[in-house]
């Protein structure tokens, strides 16, 4: 298979101008007759819906949560990144580019990455129109504040809850397009399929969680934004509905996964309590901004933090990286922690932690504009380990927070499925081997209203509307198998319920392919979840029954797919032998413990297709024409 | 610790539902409380009994799918938070807590503790929203709003929409729910062309959807996660009379 990424010719910034002219339109009054299905219901998704639907496209839109407004965007916390130089302070498009591509570790297609800053500017423009209260200025103006791997201040906030208020913009301009009829939204509804006719998506079957009705759906094409795969860890920062399935059925339909082993660890999260942990709270990496982050020098220090003096603290990010000390980006703050713990010099229970400390923030600021900052964050902190960060510094750990990798797209988010387009943390596309933060919600955003309503046309226009009909085998074919599928899971009738085998595999998993990955380790996970997923089919039990809301049979379908899809992940991170941002393979670090990566051999994008067996590794290799390799250095 | 749960069961929209009593042995202080149940429902699914059905999905207190009401107080006892992020060291040894679903007539029961929100939905399709398709804003700081407003905008527009406001009020009203969103639209300037028709229309769907009249109890603003203030009421009646007088001029 060759992988034709179609990216328009000619120089960088004018690539994405090049695309929207010379793409074919579907005229206005031609619109309605093309019924299109978005799968997910966050920024990406949601804003496809919505979008789509203002152009006069008949939309079909499904999330598995009550209500559109609950898609897992809810939760981002610290802001998204725009390159509108409101702070004077030397940022551009270029420059917006170049950091994600740098941050990203160069695996990240150039073109992509550069399209998305050129159109994050509009995005802060389109939700300040939805109502999207953003923090502001006494004058009126908006505010911004600085985030990991950034020396500008670019990133623009709502408060902690800057994930909330865009989706509820998203989730406003939706509900407009529902209550005038545009787009016909099924909460509590999880797509079970992709259905591909003749190579080309033409629909998804699905099962209403209430009734447990299986469903086929007919479209002109699919959209998928279902988010991203975290929960393959068990343990993550992701709300724990968040699933690989929808993605994972996909790639089963001929789709190509590529990079599923670019996981992000992120470095401020709350440690861990107990074996009955079903999250892990992130603490907004905002707060770096104004904490300090430090462990004893000498190790099983058992002293409180304030009976440490400051000469026997280690505040080893500013010390290893001067230039961008506590706001280091994500993955190599997160293994300097752990390489802290590992050295014996953890903190707290299990010495599992590491300081973020505010003490001198407050000092210099005052409680009332920590308050104003974090307030809700310290809050939080609170609520959950029963200590106020106001009095003593914050215990945080890393913990598995974004997935970089997804379904392989070319320039237009189409995969290699004519007809399915995906978007948002379900493809992989612009973040290469590490995500910079706040520049997920601007993917979405970007992929959902300003990418997708302009690439999606120029498939439409080559196809006639409504060819296939749910009456085709295919659909049949497709029920069939779900509903197998469902009847199997129901009648093992084992003994472990679906959690205790995704608790297994997430402890594998993290232990295996977590922070860092080696040979032996990777070797012995390829042993191991093959036969955890043999006894799931022997030993799972779920109980009730698949005619109605059973939690239980939900869970089980997921971790079903959880247990293949693991499988591959380390498929990858096995293949690739270098190491590149959230990929730490310990063969290859440099003396210091960086990462080493192997330009000459594994300048590619891993996209990995289905067989039933081995999977066969497809490569798109990647070509920096704007940013030189080099060493990523943030010191 | 060893606690005694009430837990509302009922098996689908129709069945009349009860109370099931279980012992909860091993509760540790640093369990949240859906982490709890979380133990008792697998212990439930070992013993070849039902799973318990509640909705949660992102319990760190955003996602507002989280719904229960706890010795008769949504959300639980503490102030200004989700049921999904009470922790158990709450409770002492020996307590007993009553566990049951939203109770208002517009939220029907699902299953167990699950109920059916669509109606707060719906209200929003009404109207709760600025009518602006991607593509046509303005640079964003061509639109000054005043610190103030922006700040009072954004404390109304931190609802999560949960539903405890409705399930607090003896009236089973959802005015905070409308309001916060009226209010939050109302303070900032994009929101301006469409301010009468927005609570006109909204107010009109949250009585077609059932939901009662609010007379003040403010039940609503001490449950609310988020800290709603009731002033947002007050602010969504001076709408709803500015909106209705210029109606009829
Ligand atoms: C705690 C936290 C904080 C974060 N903070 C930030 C931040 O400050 N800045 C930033 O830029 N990024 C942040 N991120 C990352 C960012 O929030 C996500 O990457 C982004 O919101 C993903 O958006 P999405 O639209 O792709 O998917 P999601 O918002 O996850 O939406 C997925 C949708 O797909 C639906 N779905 C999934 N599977 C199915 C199925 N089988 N059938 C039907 N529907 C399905 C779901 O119901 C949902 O509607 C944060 C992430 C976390 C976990
Ligand atoms: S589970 Fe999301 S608010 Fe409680």
């Amino acid at each position: 298979m060759k992988l034709d990424a179609k990216i328009p010719s000619g120089p960088m910034a004018g690539k994405w101008e090049k695309r929207k002219f010379e793409g074919k339109l579907v005229n206005p009054s031609n619109k309605r007759k093309y019924n299109i299905i978005v799968v997910g219901s966050g920024l990406a998704g949601g804003g496809a819906a919505a979008s789509l639907g203002e152009l006069g496209y008949n939309v079909d839109c499904f999330c598995f949560q009550d209500s559109s407004r609950r898609a897992h965007s809810i939760a981002a916390q610290g802001g998204i990144n725009a390159a509108k130089n409101y702070q004077n302070d030397g940022d551009s498009v270029y420059r917006l580019f170049y950091d994600t591509v740098k941050g990203g570790d160069f695996r990240s297609r150039e073109a992509n990455v550069h399209r998305l800053a050129e159109v994050s500017a509009a995005i802060i423009d389109q939700c300040v129109a939805m109502g999207v209260p953003f923090a502001r200025e006494y004058g009126g103006t908006l505010a911004n504040r600085s985030f990991g791997g950034a020396q500008v201040s670019r990133t623009f906030y709502a408060r902690g809850q800057t994930g909330q208020q865009l989706l509820l913009g998203v989730y406003s301009a939706l509900s407009r397009q529902i209550g005038a009829g545009q787009v016909r939204m099924h909460p509590r509804t999880e797509m079970l399929d992709l259905v591909v006719v003749d190579g080309h998506a033409k629909g998804i079957v699905t099962r209403d969680l209430i009734t447990g009705k299986i469903e086929s759906w007919a479209a002109d094409a699919v959209v998928l934004a279902t988010g991203g795969y975290g929960p393959v860890f068990y343990l993550s920062t992701n709300a724990v509905g968040n699933n690989v399935t929808a993605a994972y059925r996909a790639h089963k339909k001929g789709a190509l996964f590529a990079n599923p082993c670019y996981t992000q660890i992120h470095p401020t999260c709350i440690p861990l309590s107990g074996d009955h942990q079903s999250k892990l709270t992130l603490m907004s990496e905002s707060l770096r901004n104004d904490g300090r982050i430090w462990v004893p020098k000498k190790q099983g220090d058992t002293r409180t933090p304030g009976d440490i003096p400051d000469a026997e603290r280690d505040y080893y990010l500013e010390r290893m990286y001067p230039s961008f000390g506590n706001l280091a980006p994500r993955d190599i703050s997160s293994r300097a922690a752990k390489r802290a713990c590992d050295e014996g010099r953890g903190v707290g229970p299990g010495r599992l932690g590491v300081y973020l400390d505010f003490r001198d923030a407050l000092s210099r600021l005052g409680d009332d504009t920590i308050r104003q900052r974090y307030d809700n964050l310290f809050d939080m902190y609170e609520r959950i380990t029963g200590e106020n960060a106001y009095n003593m510094p914050m215990r945080i750990y890393p913990a598995i927070h974004y997935t970089m990798g997804g379904l392989w797209v070319d320039y237009d988010l189409m995969s290699n499925v004519p007809g399915l387009y995906v978007l948002g943390e379900a493809n992989f596309s612009d973040h290469g081997a590490n995500r910079l933060g706040a520049s997920a919600l601007m993917q979405g955003l970007a992929d959902g209203c300003f990418v997708i309503p302009y690439t999606i046309a120029e498939y439409l226009a080559g196809t006639a509307p409504g060819e296939v009909g749910t009456d085709h085998d295919e659909f049949k074919k497709s029920q069939n198998e779900v509903s197998d599928r469902i009847r199997a899971l129901l009648s093992v009738n084992g003994k472990r319920s679906a959690t205790s085998f995704h608790r297994e595999l997430g402890l594998l998993m993290w232990e295996k392919c977590g922070m860092a990955r080696n040979e032996a380790g990777l070797k012995s996970a390829l042993e191991m979840i093959p036969a955890l997923r043999e006894e799931f089919w022997e030993n799972v039990k779920v109980t009730g029954s698949g005619n109605d809301l059973n939690s239980e049979l939900e869970r089980a379908g997921r971790v079903a797919d959880f247990l293949e899809f693991g499988e591959l992940l380390v498929t990858d991170a096995i293949t690739r032998e270098e190491s590149c941002g959230g990929h730490f393979r310990e063969e290859y670090q440099t003396e210091e413990g960086e990462a080493m990566r192997d330009d000459e051999n594994f300048s590619f994008v891993g996209a990995w297709e289905y067989t039933g067996e081995t999977p066969i590794l497809h490569k798109e290799n990647l070509e920096f024409e704007e940013v030189h390799l080099a060493v990523r250095s943030y010191k | 610790m060893i606690l005694t749960l009430r837990i509302w069961r009922q098996k689908h929209a129709r069945d009349k539902g009860r109370f099931e009593t279980y012992e909860m042995k091993g509760v540790s202080p640093d369990m949240s409380f859906l982490e709890m149940l979380d133990v008792l429902s697998d212990s439930l699914v070992d013993r070849g009994e039902d799973a318990l059905t509640f909705d949660n999905d992102c319990r760190e207190g955003i996602c507002g799918m989280c719904s229960l009401t706890i010795n008769g107080v949504p959300h639980g006892p503490d102030q200004g938070g989700t049921v999904c992020q009470l922790h158990m060291r709450r409770y002492k040894e020996g307590d007993t807590i009553t566990i049951e679903p939203w109770r208002v007539s517009p939220f029907p029961v699902l299953k167990d503790l699950a109920v059916d929100r669509s109606a707060f939905d719906r209200i929003i399709q009404a109207g709760g929203y600025i009518t602006t398709n991607a593509g046509s804003a303005v640079d964003a700081n061509a639109i000054l709003v005043p610190r103030a407003d922006a700040e009072t905008a954004m404390d109304a527009a931190a609802c999560i929409g949960c539903g405890a406001c409705a399930a607090s009020c003896p009236n089973g009203s959802a005015m905070l729910f409308v309001a916060a969103k009226v209010s939050h639209l109302a303070h900032l300037p994009q929101g301006a062309p469409e301010r009468a028709q927005r609570v006109l229309s909204m107010v009109s769907q949250m009585d077609q959807e059932g939901f009662g009249n609010c007379t003040n109890h403010s039940e609503c603003e001490a449950v609310c996660p988020k800290e709603i203030n009731v002033s947002h009421i007050a602010k969504i009646n001076r709408e709803f009379i500015r909106a209705a007088v210029k109606s009829i001029f």
